[in-house]
């Protein structure tokens, strides 16, 4: 069993949900997670916040907010065990930020620390 | 209290207060010594109070007398090693220096001491509660052989080992440094949650021993919360778990010794003063940063205490369920969880997650099958309850079963 972790993609990080809207999301992200770990196969979560948020440019150059040209953004990630890619990623399709029109689920097999990958 | 009550009230009362004073003041290498001497304590209150009656007070009367037995083995002892190693100066041939501080104080640290001894991470868990049983709550090993469901030989060779684990390790009866005590106080807290679920859903048969079980823990976990250094937020949390689940006690079962199931009980049989008192824990759990699975556990059968079925209820218990399996995983906790869903999302959704569960040896995993099924597909609810019979090991647990299939809608 691998570890995987599932990266939430919003197309457009500058959209404001109403906070009505986001109760709900939170709400369906939590029973997502809840459902994963019922299978127990979560292993960690981690939000990512807006609040506060930097980018660090080449040159040293420092901006407030992830966006610029690029709207793209990640708004966080778990980490489950998976047997394969395509149950990882059958985990991933029950994501609520998929209901986005444009948002992706970006599913990654996480690098063992024992040098065999 | 009649004569022959009170020796066994005390016994379970006073018995680990004596042992774990002396414990303290030999050294756990002595443990059986101080096992030996309470023991014997009890034994000539027997003795003398069935002669002569009860003294007025039956309590310092023990104190006084496992004070004097220790005091005798303590010179008995330092005249052995007087005369087998003479190069060791004894200066403490003083009468005071045998003398053994039975003051509210020591023994209340003593107690937490020893249980923390006793909780050691080095002797395995089943171990720790033997230990807690025979040493803090005063059991007998035929009394644990049963709650465990096993033989007196197995207790005894079990709690042997984990004596001599502690002895070799050279574990000191004392409390863990400030900087270890919350690591340490979660093996503690284990070692009572998995005491009091032993009592809860224990295989014995033995009500009386099982429901004892959980009140000892209740006790155990009391005494942390009596002592500044332990009374700690989750101590608080477990403990109003522990009370809101021992509040229905006298529902669960009825007159002929049967399970009731929750959805069967009388509400008015539930302990509204235990409740109350969860309550009143579970309030002053809410403080602090840490979040432990006690809380959530303690909220969830906090819910559970509130028999009306509302949006609300279900709603706060799924939520709960899918933080609780966040921080730990358990299939009844999965199951539990798949239900809550069944009640907000309806028995589609639910029965969806259900079937990824994959619990198949788990006899509940095919209850909660049948359970959701039973409105849906009356033909596939037979079969999960029948498979879940036929996984059942206790007659209690069959009988309930037969009674889920012989109502199934015709």
């Amino acid at each position: 069993m691998d570890e995987y972790a599932l990266i939430m993609r919003h197309e457009d990080g500058t959209k404001i949900a109403s906070p009505e809207q986001m109760e709900i999301w939170m709400k369906q992200t939590m029973d997502w997670i809840g459902g994963i770990a019922a299978q127990n196969k979560f292993v960690s979560g981690t939000g990512l916040l807006f609040d506060g948020a930097k980018v660090v440019k080449h040159g040293g150059v420092v901006t407030d907010g992830p966006f610029g040209a690029i709207k793209e953004t990640i708004g966080g990630f778990i980490v489950v065990r998976a047997e394969s890619p395509d149950e990882a990623a059958d985990f991933a399709k029950g994501c609520p930020v998929l209901q986005g029109d444009g948002n992706t689920m970006e599913v990654r097999r996480i690098a063992k620390r024992d040098g065999t990958h | 209290m009649a004569q022959q009550e009170l020796i066994p009230h005390l016994f379970r009362t006073e018995y680990r207060k004596i042992i774990s004073v002396l414990c303290r003041r030999f050294g756990f290498d002595h443990v059986e010594i101080a096992e030996d001497i309470a023991s014997d304590t009890f034994a000539t209150a027997a003795q003398t109070w069935g002669l002569n009656g009860a003294p007025a007070n039956p309590i310092a009367w023990l104190y006084s007398v496992a004070k004097n037995k220790a005091r005798n083995h303590l010179q008995r002892s330092s005249v052995f090693d007087g005369k087998v190693v003479p190069e060791v100066k004894y200066t403490t041939t003083e009468l005071h220096e045998y003398d053994i501080d039975l003051s509210p104080q020591n023994i209340s640290d003593s107690q937490l001491q020893m249980m923390f001894t006793i909780c050691h991470p080095s002797i395995p868990p089943e171990a720790q509660i033997g230990l807690s049983l025979r040493i803090l709550c005063g059991f007998g090993i035929d009394e644990i052989a049963e709650a465990f469901l096993t033989n007196k030989e197995t207790i005894n060779k079990r709690l042997y080992r984990a004596r001599e684990k502690l002895r070799e390790e050279e574990i000191r009866i004392e409390f863990p440094g400030l900087s270890e005590i919350d690591k340490r106080l979660e093996n503690v807290l284990m070692t009572i949650y998995l005491l009091f679920n032993e009592g809860c859903y224990s295989v014995s048969q033995n009500e009386v021993l099982r429901k004892d079980l959980c009140f000892e823990a209740i006790r155990l976990c009391e005494m942390l919360i009596d002592n500044k250094s332990t009374d700690k937020p989750p101590v608080n949390a477990l403990l109003a778990l522990m009370y809101f689940h021992a509040s229905r006690f006298d529902a669960r079962i009825n007159k002929n010794g049967e399970m009731v199931l929750y959805d069967d009980q009388d509400t008015t049989l539930w302990n509204q003063d235990m409740i109350t008192k969860g309550g009143y824990f579970l309030h002053r759990s809410a403080t602090g940063e840490s979040l432990s699975k006690y809380h959530l556990e303690a909220s969830i059968a906090y819910w559970s205490t509130q028999k009306q079925d509302t949006t609300e209820k279900w709603e706060n218990i799924l939520q709960l369920y899918n933080r609780y399996l966040q921080i730990e995983y358990s299939p009844i906790a999965a199951l539990n969880r798949t239900y809550a869903l069944s009640k907000v999302n309806g028995k589609e959704v639910a029965i969806t997650e259900a079937e990824k569960l994959k619990l198949d040896h788990n006899q509940f995993y095919f209850v909660l099958l049948g359970e959701l099924y039973t409105s849906i597909d009356k033909e596939i609810a037979k079969k999960h309850l029948e498979k879940a019979y036929s996984l059942a090991k206790t007659t209690a647990d069959k009988h309930v079963i037969q009674q889920k299939i012989d109502q199934l809608p015709n």
